[in-house]
């Protein structure tokens, strides 16, 4: 118990009066998340569990782990077989110095050592400059408002790292997050009071802002002078068709072999971080279910409707499952309890409207070939007001009973 | 038909008057602290829309437009009203909503109480006025200005409604001094305006 004792010894100096009075949200920080908070409930009647908003909010974190381990040896191996191939040259620069040293100089791409060391030069910078940055903001609000620095952070984080492309400049994540963290959730009074979800703020901020770096062929592989486009980028040129003919069957794309964001490409890896959360019921079902049968509905209809000029109407509900965003949204954004809808008929409809506009929006929509991002922000905006209708009509069954 | 509904979608969705061009932003803000009324607003700018941009749209096609008053004879087809066209939609805005507060008085007493002070307020609206405009510029037939004003109230009141909810949910949230009240409310529009951005780019 050294570190407890350590701890003890330096919390006078974070109390009120103490010399280190301002910083106490950090010292809180530290210590609930080393050790359980010391204050418990003394009444008789409680529920005992061991599960509070940290822990809720750690195993989140450490769900999105396969997606973002297989999103590594993916970066890896996308940009080892373009090199192999010939198709592009290694980016010059700290990281390709950084690459050699560890082994990965070879280029690899049946090495699995090559394709991890490769893909973790590439994403912990970002995640790293996301955590500092980010972890940055959280504290000073936490410090000057006097409010305590909460887990949530963990998540939007990860969350916000994960979406990026792996070419992205570090000073652009640097700014996303920023954008994100302040405007999105700190404005408002911190973790629980916002109405977005945070890291699809920064993340949307950075796209619409700098969308040479966010979009297009060219940032999906990290090697210099390679474009190869997402799934979903292959499919709005010439439908299922196209992206099959390039090379990349379904499998590969549920697998996650193919170019795209750091986390969102194995729908398989993101499903058994999201089964967890699922199982442990930290993600509504309800939500995710209603994603589901939105996205599905939808698809049919589209099918059914058919056009001549647009190939994405014939693209069927399984190929919208497995590209771009969709199960990483599904499983991680869309269920954010914060900014989602409250009642449990209310989740039904916040998810099916999830379901409903990624699809418009791939489809119909020939500007953002991914929809997911802006159709849980666009859900989102109604959340509050699909609750409020439930309320309403749960009020008015209620009272129609008594009269 | 195809071509009608293109043109509502693309008034309630992609040309929202409150989050794409940002019209209407007084009543927006300082009439959304409640569903309730923000819904009634919403409705009441609906029939307005529906009802002035047509009739615009008439005055505009046979009497304001060059060379629309060939009908009243030779000598004055070379005329050109157009000129008046800012005076001419906002009093014709004025007087329905005049009227329409009258109808709804005599006839619909409690909608009528419930919308109060707001169903005047509508005539100052940039959102009404606006749409009249853009009738103007884009040449909308008699039937596209029916649907165009139609979707644009839509829009306008979904995003209204929108932003209300989202406020009540604000209620319990902790807005740092300096941002609370109209401060906050302008941020929460701007990133409602980027949710919106989704159907930025939508050609129908």
């Amino acid at each position: 118990m050294g570190l407890r004792s350590m701890l003890d010894s330096l919390e006078p100096h974070f109390l009120k009066g103490g010399k280190l009075e301002k910083m106490y949200p950090l010292y809180e920080a530290i210590d609930t998340g080393l050790y359980s908070p010391p204050s418990v409930t003394n009444n008789t009647a409680h529920v005992r569990d061991g599960i509070d908003l940290k822990r809720i909010m750690i195993t989140v974190w450490v769900c999105t782990f396969p997606a973002m381990f297989f999103g590594m040896y993916n970066i890896g191996l996308q940009a080892n077989d373009a090199i192999a191939a010939g198709a592009g040259t290694p980016l010059e620069g700290w990281r390709e110095m950084l690459i050699a040293m560890l082994g990965g100089g070879a280029h690899d791409a049946s090495s699995l050592w090559d394709n991890m060391v490769f893909g973790a030069a590439y994403f912990l910078p970002v995640y790293a400059v996301t955590f500092i940055v980010g972890g940055f903001w959280e504290v000073l609000f936490a410090t000057i408002r006097k409010h305590e620095v909460n887990e949530g952070f963990f998540v939007t984080s990860v969350l916000f790292a994960l979406t990026l492309p792996p070419t992205i400049p570090l000073w652009q994540v640097a700014l996303g997050i920023s954008f994100g963290v302040v405007i999105g959730k700190e404005i408002f009074g911190g973790t629980g009071k916002n109405f977005l979800n945070p890291a699809l703020t920064g993340r949307a901020f950075l796209f619409f802002a700098y969308p040479a770096q966010m979009s297009g062929n060219a940032v999906w592989t990290a090697a210099d002078g390679y474009t190869g486009a997402t799934a979903l980028g292959l499919a709005a040129e010439g439908g299922v068709q196209n992206v099959v003919e390039s090379g990349i069957t379904w499998m590969d794309a549920f697998l996650g072999f193919v170019p795209g964001s750091m986390g969102e490409v194995s729908t398989l890896a993101i499903m058994i971080g999201g089964a967890v959360l699922l199982v442990m019921n930290i993600a509504s079902w309800r939500i995710v279910a209603g994603v589901m049968i939105g996205m599905v509905a939808m698809t049919l209809l589209l099918n059914a409707v058919g056009s001549d000029t647009n190939p994405l109407f014939a693209m069927p509900w399984y190929w919208h499952l497995v590209v771009g965003g969709f199960a990483f949204g599904m499983f991680f954004m869309a269920t954010d309890p914060v900014s989602a809808s409250m009642t449990n008929k209310g989740k039904w409809f916040f998810g099916a409207l999830i379901g409903v506009m990624v699809v418009m929006i791939r489809v119909i929509n020939p500007a953002y070939p991914e929809g997911m991002m802006l159709a849980i922000l666009f859900a989102n905006l109604f959340s509050p007001l699909i609750d409020h209708f439930v309320v309403q009509a749960n009020v008015k069954r209620r009272v129609a009973r008594v009269s | 038909m195809e071509h009608y509904i293109s043109l509502l979608v693309k008034a309630v969705f992609v040309e929202n008057m409150a989050l794409a061009f940002f019209l209407g932003m007084c009543t927006f803000l300082a009439i959304s602290k409640k569903i309730q009324t923000s819904l009634g607003l919403g409705i009441a700018v609906v029939v307005v829309l529906a009802i002035t941009v047509p009739v615009n749209n008439l005055i505009y096609t046979y009497l304001l437009k060059e060379g629309a008053l060939a009908w009243a004879g030779e000598e004055f087809a070379q005329v050109d009203l157009s000129f008046l066209g800012l005076l001419t939609y906002i009093g014709v805005i004025a007087a329905m909503v005049q009227i329409l507060e009258m109808v709804l008085d005599k006839y619909f007493p409690s909608l009528y109480n419930a919308l109060g002070v707001f169903l005047p307020l509508i005539t100052v609206n940039c959102a009404i006025l606006g749409a009249s405009l853009f009738m103007v510029e884009r040449d909308y037939s008699f039937g596209e200005s029916t649907v165009y004003g139609v979707g644009a109230g839509v829009g306008w009141a979904l995003a209204i409604t929108a932003l209300a909810g989202i406020r009540e949910k604000l209620k319990y949230s902790d807005v740092p001094a300096g941002l609370e009240g109209l401060g906050i409310t302008f941020m929460t529009v701007g990133l409602m305006s980027l949710g919106f951005m989704s159907f930025s780019g939508v050609s129908l």
